[in-house]
């Protein structure tokens, strides 16, 4: 049965063109999810446009107000206008979630081609990694951030810390497996170098699967910087982030919910979309993979 | 069966050695001198070499991390910066309402995300499928500090079913107790949910694929009986491990909930410790929650066995 | 709906001596019609892809008496395991559905059942085992339990004398020291014992019809005649009629006792297995008895050693199929008529029906 299919399928010739556009047709959620992060890194970056006040510009006379024409959202507890201040905390959060993704995906594979490949590195390597990941990433990054100074690069610091992981196993799966094929043996056999054969053969494999992780680690350090903040662990308080906007209006939650709902929409909406873009990047990639993620 | 134990213990050992290691690094590898943090930026500098005296910080390293050991392996974590009690005596006052919390999460995760991820699998495709995957990416990507307060702003202040916050001890009756565990744990739940409902719809896709399903229909077998007996057993493992992974997922929410509801457990002390440098307290509670994700995990190991027959360690 | 199929009773003539074949060997000298256990008239399962409608089974009718071996033989992707899994109604509704035709087990209509009916004659009075031993077994089951629940299923038997019927089963697939094996997993047995044990869940509720879908494709040549054997075995004692589904002309040759022979979702020929070997009346048939390599042929031939003869050209692609004999684009007998018209099922001989425009005008075979 699957043999007739199989032997449709292969006199029917593949459309090269217009593939993404089909994909997206059939996948809207992944695209609804890419528009709204396109929109929401576009909002950052003109946030000096979008916003309506300076954002940290104390007001004490109009203090705690309801959103009205003035402010949108209102203003908090220091008077200053929650609606631009919501608008600069995507910078935050965009800052160190692109961050942390870059930075825990270069090390992570650096680390993991090293370990895939020796073997007597790799056994010291994974237990590492094992321990690593036995501390919650939360516990790891506020004990960091604790004991330092505050600042936005302690906390992308702090954060790629425990992500880190997570890639090291991918990557050192994947160049594992590759390892093993005839032709790697072949290249080696010819005189490949080891550095042409991870860059011609292990990388190319290894993309993939960690273009998509590095999508999904950067909504997981978003998520960790906003809760760290929310905590008072994370970006310093006078830098608008969303957790802090959250955490600052936290006393007030009965009387104005919005000032704790609004941030973590936007938060929300953030997450969502970033993780709609991995799961469409995931099944655009490797379809195969979305078996097993 | 004896072997097998001992030798899953015997490799739990290094995880705990990385660890204790890192923990006992965390606080002397990081920038800064820890006796100036601990003592503040308005101590002079005979304070900084008191409270360096104090906490032994004046050894060599090698001998502090062994001193350390010693105490751990005597089951003394030392004592608060802040309130100068044993930290152990601290922790075992919070631990019952985040043992609750988190056994509460865990039921509520597992009874309801396995027969929807399961659901989702058996129509794949359909409406209930597309509906439990988006749940699924929902509970994924919203924060649970935010599901926390949305749940809270409904349900307890809007229509005032349940207390805003606050833990109610077991010991004074089950329904308070459970009328303020719901909150905080179907909002911790979310997240986990999210990820077994994925897992569980993926393995039993899979599963589903095999032949020897097709030989259970075969036999006239009902549906239930094919997803159940059959596809879900053998989908048992990958999901079974999820869950074991998933409790470090667990663990890192427990701190922000407890923090949004109030309630004093273990990651409101973490918290409270973190904000107040007590250094002692921050790794004796990074010791017990990473140690029990490595004893879940070995449970995780010995059901595989019984899970699937062609697993013998 | 019309019933094709060659008119039953004068010419059955079974083999071996099971009671059953007896007695529908004596009901046709009495001269009496039996109805055939199983008829499928016309079938059309189609599965529709992205790609557009696949015609895996298109207008396919055949039937089986009792007692019976049928085989049915054909090249991948013919549409042989389709048509086996369309009678169990076991095509995963996502993939394709039924769209025409009758089955007929019994006299009772199986496509218009409703699933509880259904599932009470899988595995009970229709039984199946498939190509793959090795995967076609529950990983996480004991064989013995993965026999007992057949049992227990249909029989409403309790769990300890369903356990002793699965024993009983093992025995009789001769499986030696059963008792102990009843209660091993799927990995600790090799592959000829795996498909005993299918055959075990097949027979267990002694059912009317054993389809065999590629049995012994997956298996060492000696186990292949141990399984066939025992297949044989088995249905000379309760008398089941079997539908042997390969592609092994071989296999063929030595168990059926009729041979339906398929090409791209239809029935090309169908005869006597003797007479389809004698005088093969389809080019296609023709065409597959001479890829056979013969090892003996040097000793015939004046030429030593010749090439092997194949069939020109590829399996047509099952979507979209032009008008006309789907066979013509490879035939080498193909004229105008074969490719506007798709040629009617003509009985060419005494229980010998061919499908094609051509088949009295094909050279004599060497």
């Amino acid at each position: 049965m699957a043999t007739a299919i199989a032997a449709a399928k292969t006199s029917v010739p593949p459309r090269a063109r217009g593939r993404v556009g089909a994909f997206l047709r059939r996948h809207p959620t992944v695209a609804i999810g890419g528009a709204l992060l396109i929109a929401i890194v576009l909002a950052s970056i003109a946030a000096p446009w979008l916003a309506t006040v300076d954002p940290i510009s104390i007001d004490p006379s109009h203090r705690l107000r309801n959103p009205s024409a003035d402010n949108w959202f209102g203003t908090d507890r220091f008077g200053r206008d929650l609606y631009s201040r919501v608008v600069y905390g995507g910078r935050v959060s965009l800052v160190v979630g692109l961050s942390v993704a870059g930075l825990a995906t270069l090390i992570g594979l650096t680390i993991g081609l090293i370990s895939g490949y020796l073997r007597a590195v790799d056994r010291v390597v994974m237990r590492v990694m094992d321990g690593m990941m036995a501390i919650p990433a939360i516990m790891l990054a506020i004990a960091l951030i604790a004991l330092s100074k505050a600042s936005i690069l302690i906390v992308i610091v702090a954060v790629t810390l425990p992500e880190v992981p997570r890639v090291v196993r991918l990557v050192r799966s994947v160049v594992l497996t590759i390892r093993e094929q005839p032709y790697i043996e072949a290249a080696t056999a010819i005189g490949t170098s080891v550095p042409r054969i991870i860059v011609r053969h292990l990388l190319p494999n290894a993309l993939p699967p960690l273009i998509v992780q590095a999508t999904y680690i950067c909504a997981s350090a978003v998520l960790i910087e906003a809760a760290l903040s929310f905590l008072g662990a994370g970006t310093p308080p006078e830098i608008p982030s969303w957790g802090n906007i959250m955490a600052e209006a936290r006393p007030y939650f009965q009387l104005k919910p919005w000032m704790v709902l609004l941030p973590g929409a936007f938060l929300a909406v953030t997450v969502l979309a970033i993780n709609l873009v991995g799961d469409g990047l995931r099944d655009m990639l490797d379809p195969q993979l979305a078996r097993r993620m | 069966m004896h072997v097998f134990l001992i030798r899953r213990l015997l490799a739990a050992v290094p995880v705990i050695i990385v660890v204790t290691v890192f923990v006992f690094a965390l606080l002397h590898l990081a920038p800064g001198d820890p006796a100036a943090i601990i003592a503040g930026d308005l101590a002079t500098a005979e304070d900084v070499a008191k409270i360096r005296a104090r906490l032994g910080l004046d050894q060599p390293l090698l001998i502090q991390f062994f001193t350390w050991v010693g105490q751990l392996l005597r089951g003394d974590l030392g004592n608060s910066i802040f309130s100068a009690h044993p930290v152990s005596e601290l922790i075992g006052q919070r631990l019952e309402p985040t043992l609750a919390l988190t056994a509460m999460t865990l039921f509520i995760s597992v009874v309801l995300a396995v027969p929807l991820g399961v659901i989702a699998a058996w129509r794949v495709g359909s409406w209930v499928d597309r509906a439990v995957m988006g749940f699924a990416v929902f509970g994924f990507s919203v924060p649970g500090f935010v599901i926390g307060y949305v749940l809270i702003w409904l349900f307890a202040i809007e229509l005032d079913w349940l207390p805003v916050q606050g833990y109610t001890p077991l010991a004074k009756g089950f329904w308070p107790w459970l009328s303020n565990i719901v909150l905080p744990s179907v909002t911790l739940a979310l997240a986990y949910m999210a990820l077994i409902a994925r897992i569980t719809r993926a393995a039993m896709l899979e599963t589903l694929n095999q032949d020897y399903i097709r030989t259970a229909h075969a036999k006239g077998l009902a549906t239930r009986d094919v997803l159940m007996g059959h596809a879900l057993r053998n989908a048992a493992v990958p999901i079974v491990t999820v869950i074991g992974i998933g409790v470090a997922l667990l663990i890192g929410g427990v701190v922000v909930t407890e923090s949004v509801f109030a309630i004093p457990g273990l990651g409101r002390l973490t918290v409270d410790a973190i904000l107040r440098r007590d250094y002692p307290v921050i790794q004796g509670i990074i010791l017990v929650f990473s140690g029990a994700y490595v004893v879940v995990n070995l449970v995780v190991d010995m059901l595989y066995t019984v899970l699937d027959p062609r697993i013998r360690y | 709906m019309s019933a094709a199929g060659p008119p039953q009773g004068a010419h059955r003539a079974p083999s071996g001596g099971s009671a059953a074949a007896e007695l529908a060997n004596e009901a046709a000298s009495v001269g009496a019609v039996t109805i055939p256990v199983l008829a499928v008239s016309d079938l059309r399962t189609h599965f529709h892809t992205r790609d557009g409608v696949v015609k895996a089974v298109d207008g396919v009718s055949l039937s089986l008496d009792r007692g019976e071996t049928l085989g049915v033989v054909g090249e991948s992707g013919c549409g042989k395991s389709v048509t086996a899994l369309s009678v169990m109604r076991l095509v995963p509704p996502t993939a394709g559905r039924i769209v025409a035709g009758s089955i007929r087990f019994e006299g009772t209509e199986l496509l218009t059942l409703d699933p509880d009916a259904m599932r009470a004659i899988r595995g009970n009075r229709i039984g199946m085992i498939f190509q793959e031993p090795m995967t076609s077994l529950n990983p996480v089951m004991t064989a013995g339990r993965q026999i007992a629940e057949t049992v227990a299923l249909h029989q409403h038997l309790p769990r300890s004398a369903a356990f002793d019927r699965a024993i009983e089963m093992l025995t009789l697939v001769k499986i030696p020291d059963a008792r102990r094996r009843a209660g091993e997993y799927p990995h600790q047995l090799s592959g000829g014992m795996r498909q005993r044990v299918m055959i075990a869940i097949a027979m267990a509720c002694t059912p009317t019809i054993l389809i065999a879908d590629e049995p012994t494709t997956a298996l060492d040549v000696t186990i292949q005649a141990q399984i066939l054997d025992l297949m044989l075995e088995m249905k000379e004692r309760t008398g089941a009629a079997v539908m042997l589904i390969t592609h092994d002309l071989g296999v063929i040759a030595e168990t059926a006792q009729r041979v339906v022979v398929m090409y791209a979702g239809r029935k090309v020929e169908e005869a006597p297995v003797k007479a389809l070997f004698a005088r093969p009346r389809h080019p296609y048939t023709r065409g597959l008895m001479a890829s056979i390599p013969r090892l003996n042929r040097a000793a015939d031939d004046s030429v030593g050693s010749h090439r092997l003869t194949e069939i020109p050209g590829v399996v047509p692609s099952l979507i979209g199929m032009a008008e006309g004999c789907t066979f013509a684009p490879r035939c080498g007998y193909a004229s105008e008529r074969c490719r506007i018209a798709y040629p009617p099922e003509i009985e060419a001989a005494p229980g010998h029906f061919v499908a094609c425009w051509n088949h009295d005008t094909l050279p004599e075979l060497v």
